[in-house]
């Protein structure tokens, strides 16, 4: 401190002696991971405040009529049965279509096949469409499973949405599949190989056996974001007013449909306050049924470390 | 005795090596068909939005896309400048990266510089569940909470506004930003900072001058990432920032987002074939273009700066 007017950059200071003034350096240092910190920290404030806020609005709407009416033009009366179980019915559609899809992916591009240009144009054009925003894919389903498959959709019906949902979360399927066979250590498929299996047979009873808890972990993450998408179902024409259930049926995949996120939308949208107070507990419910599935995906991920060892 | 054993047991067991290798060949098949679907979505996008922008370009000339200076293609007085959409959209964009990269990149450094371990452990996931929560709930949050918070800090503040909107859409990428460029400068080798100890520089010396430069591809694909995800992202800008095609850039009234108006005309019944309909097309294109580049431009950054070490 005996020369205060030292420059940062040189450490040399006006009487033109080497000053390290560390000091100064430490106050600078002691600022800085103070600001990265808060930064941290700053995230989950927000996130803290956000959801005692939806429970203070929200918590006393819910009760068990609120879970079993349909929707209604006054707030008092409405209930969020058709979004819940139309939500459950997405799930399932994208489930049954967008698991099986990623995961075979996956294992093509892991297992099979070969490094060369088509390999690389599938990798970039993957990492690509995660990266497209998700009203697009809306487009693309208005286009192709509302208008274009009509016959096997019926329009803007359960179906047009589960597919168009399975699209978005492919990507992200596709390459967690990957990462959990990469994960498989190597000498499990040589070891396989010299019993002279063929490559199927090695992946179908040793590799994905093994790679599987990782594969649902990431494919049950990703359906939870399917879940939350609001913006392509309300494109491909997820209507917000419906007061019946699906058929259980195959039939049922032929019905419009409602979800738990289109409704919020369209209570947040209106002016009057109890209808925010809806919005408020069917964001409750929405996230209870997000949580069960992030619950579920790191109890797998958990039971998948403890085996490994 | 009599019946040699040789021949026989060799029947027990044979190799069906012509079966199993026609099973190798179907199964192989219909992986590959599995892997060509992500191709057929990026195919059926871009065939889908030129197939319903040519049209609409045939009935709209595309100069007034480009030079008209309101937007009302929903109105008699039709106008289709898309510059007010973009206007929008660059304004809610340039608001939420304002918040989501320094807090993003500061938290990146924190958890992986600063951060003992066994917190690292559960801020990790802490900041997931932020990035789980779906942003129609954080719509909610900005139209709701933060907007009258905010309005009773700025008195012109209305309530849809882009300032608010804007903000929690940083908040929402902002565990994009930290966790893709937690893996960045994690990923920088030790013997870096103690090379830089060593040469007695400090903790924020290293970090700023040693670690970040070494992590930099990776810390700005993050930030493309991030970048792309506010252009894109709808329910925010949708739900807070309002329904208002105004050009300007001001954040204290209320704009429409180009996401915000595809959502307009999505939520009304509007027939196939019309204009408003092929107007969303048009919209998503200019959206699927700029989002394209972004990513082009993050390809080729990480290809032309990424750092090797062993």
């Amino acid at each position: 401190m005996t020369t205060p007017q030292t420059t940062k950059t040189s450490g040399f200071g006006a009487t033109g002696k080497f000053n390290v003034s560390l000091s100064k350096r430490y106050n600078f240092d002691r600022i800085f991971s103070t600001a990265a910190w808060v930064a941290t920290l700053f995230g989950l404030v927000v996130l803290a405040i956000l959801l005692v806020d939806i429970l203070i609005d929200g918590l006393g709407r819910i009760d068990w009529a609120f879970l079993t009416s349909f929707s209604s033009r006054r707030a008092a009366a409405a209930g969020i049965l058709a979004p819940l179980v139309g939500s459950i019915w997405l799930l399932f559609v994208t489930a049954f279509v967008a698991f099986p899809l990623g995961v075979g992916a996956g294992i093509y591009l892991e297992e099979y096949a070969k490094d060369n240009w088509f390999t690389r144009f599938v990798e970039i054009n993957i990492a690509n469409l995660a990266a497209v925003p998700s009203i697009i894919y809306g487009l693309l389903g208005l286009q192709i499973f509302v208008r274009w498959l009509q016959p096997i959709t019926n329009g803007r019906t359960v179906l047009a949405g589960g597919l168009t949902l399975s699209l978005l979360i492919l990507p992200i399927i596709i390459i967690t599949t990957r990462e959990a066979l990469r994960a498989v250590p190597d000498s499990l498929r040589q070891a396989g190989f010299a019993l002279g299996a063929t490559r199927w047979q090695v992946i179908r009873e040793h590799i994905f056996p093994i790679a599987l808890p990782g594969i649902l972990t990431g494919t049950i993450l990703a359906l939870s974001r399917a879940i939350g998408e609001t913006a392509p179902l309300i494109v491909i024409g997820a209507v917000s007013y419906i007061a019946f259930l699906p058929e259980l049926s195959p039939r049922g995949l032929q019905s419009s449909f409602t979800a738990l996120p289109i409704q919020i939308f369209d209570w947040v949208s209106r002016p009057q306050t109890q209808f925010h107070t809806n919005a408020a507990a069917g964001i409750i419910v929405l996230m209870v049924v997000l949580l069960l599935m992030n619950a579920s995906a790191i109890y797998l991920r958990n039971k998948f470390q403890q085996n490994r060892r | 005795m009599s019946a040699p054993i040789t021949p026989d047991r060799s029947s027990l067991w044979r190799p069906k090596r012509a079966a199993s290798k026609r099973v190798e060949a179907v199964v192989k098949a219909i992986f590959a068909t599995f892997a060509f679907v992500s191709v057929a979505t990026t195919i059926g996008i871009v065939l889908t939005l030129i197939f319903e922008t040519v049209s609409f370009f045939t009935e709209v000339p595309i100069w007034r896309f480009l030079t008209d200076t309101a937007w009302t293609p929903l109105f008699a007085n039709k106008q289709f400048g898309i510059v007010v959409l973009i206007s929008a959209t660059l304004l809610t964009s340039a608001i939420a990266i304002a918040v989501a990269l320094p807090i993003g990149l500061l938290a990146a450094i924190c958890l992986s510089e600063y951060a003992p371990a066994r917190m690292r452990r559960w801020l990790k996931p802490a900041l997931e569940i932020l990035a789980g929560v779906p942003t129609v709930v954080f719509g909610y949050f900005a139209l709701l909470t933060v907007t009258p918070f905010l309005q009773s800090l700025i008195p012109g503040l209305q309530g849809f506004n882009a300032l608010s909107a804007g903000l929690i859409l940083g908040v929402s990428i902002i565990p994009l930003v930290a966790s893709l460029s937690e893996d960045a400068i994690y990923a920088v080798p030790q013997s870096l900072r103690d090379g830089a100890y060593a040469l007695g520089a400090t903790k924020r010396e290293t970090i700023v001058s040693v670690v970040l430069p070494a992590a930099l591809s990776g810390i700005v694909a993050s930030f493309i990432l991030a970048i792309s995800r506010a252009i894109g992202e709808t329910m925010i800008v949708t739900v807070a920032a309002g329904q208002n095609p105004t050009l300007g850039f001001n954040p204290l009234v209320p704009v429409q987002t180009m996401t915000a108006y595809i959502v307009q005309v999505s939520k009304g019944d509007t027939p196939a074939g019309s204009l408003a309909y092929k107007t969303i097309f048009a919209v998503g294109m200019t959206l699927f273009i700029i989002t394209l580049a972004l990513n082009i431009f993050s390809y080729w950054f990480v290809r032309r700066f990424r750092e090797k070490y062993e």
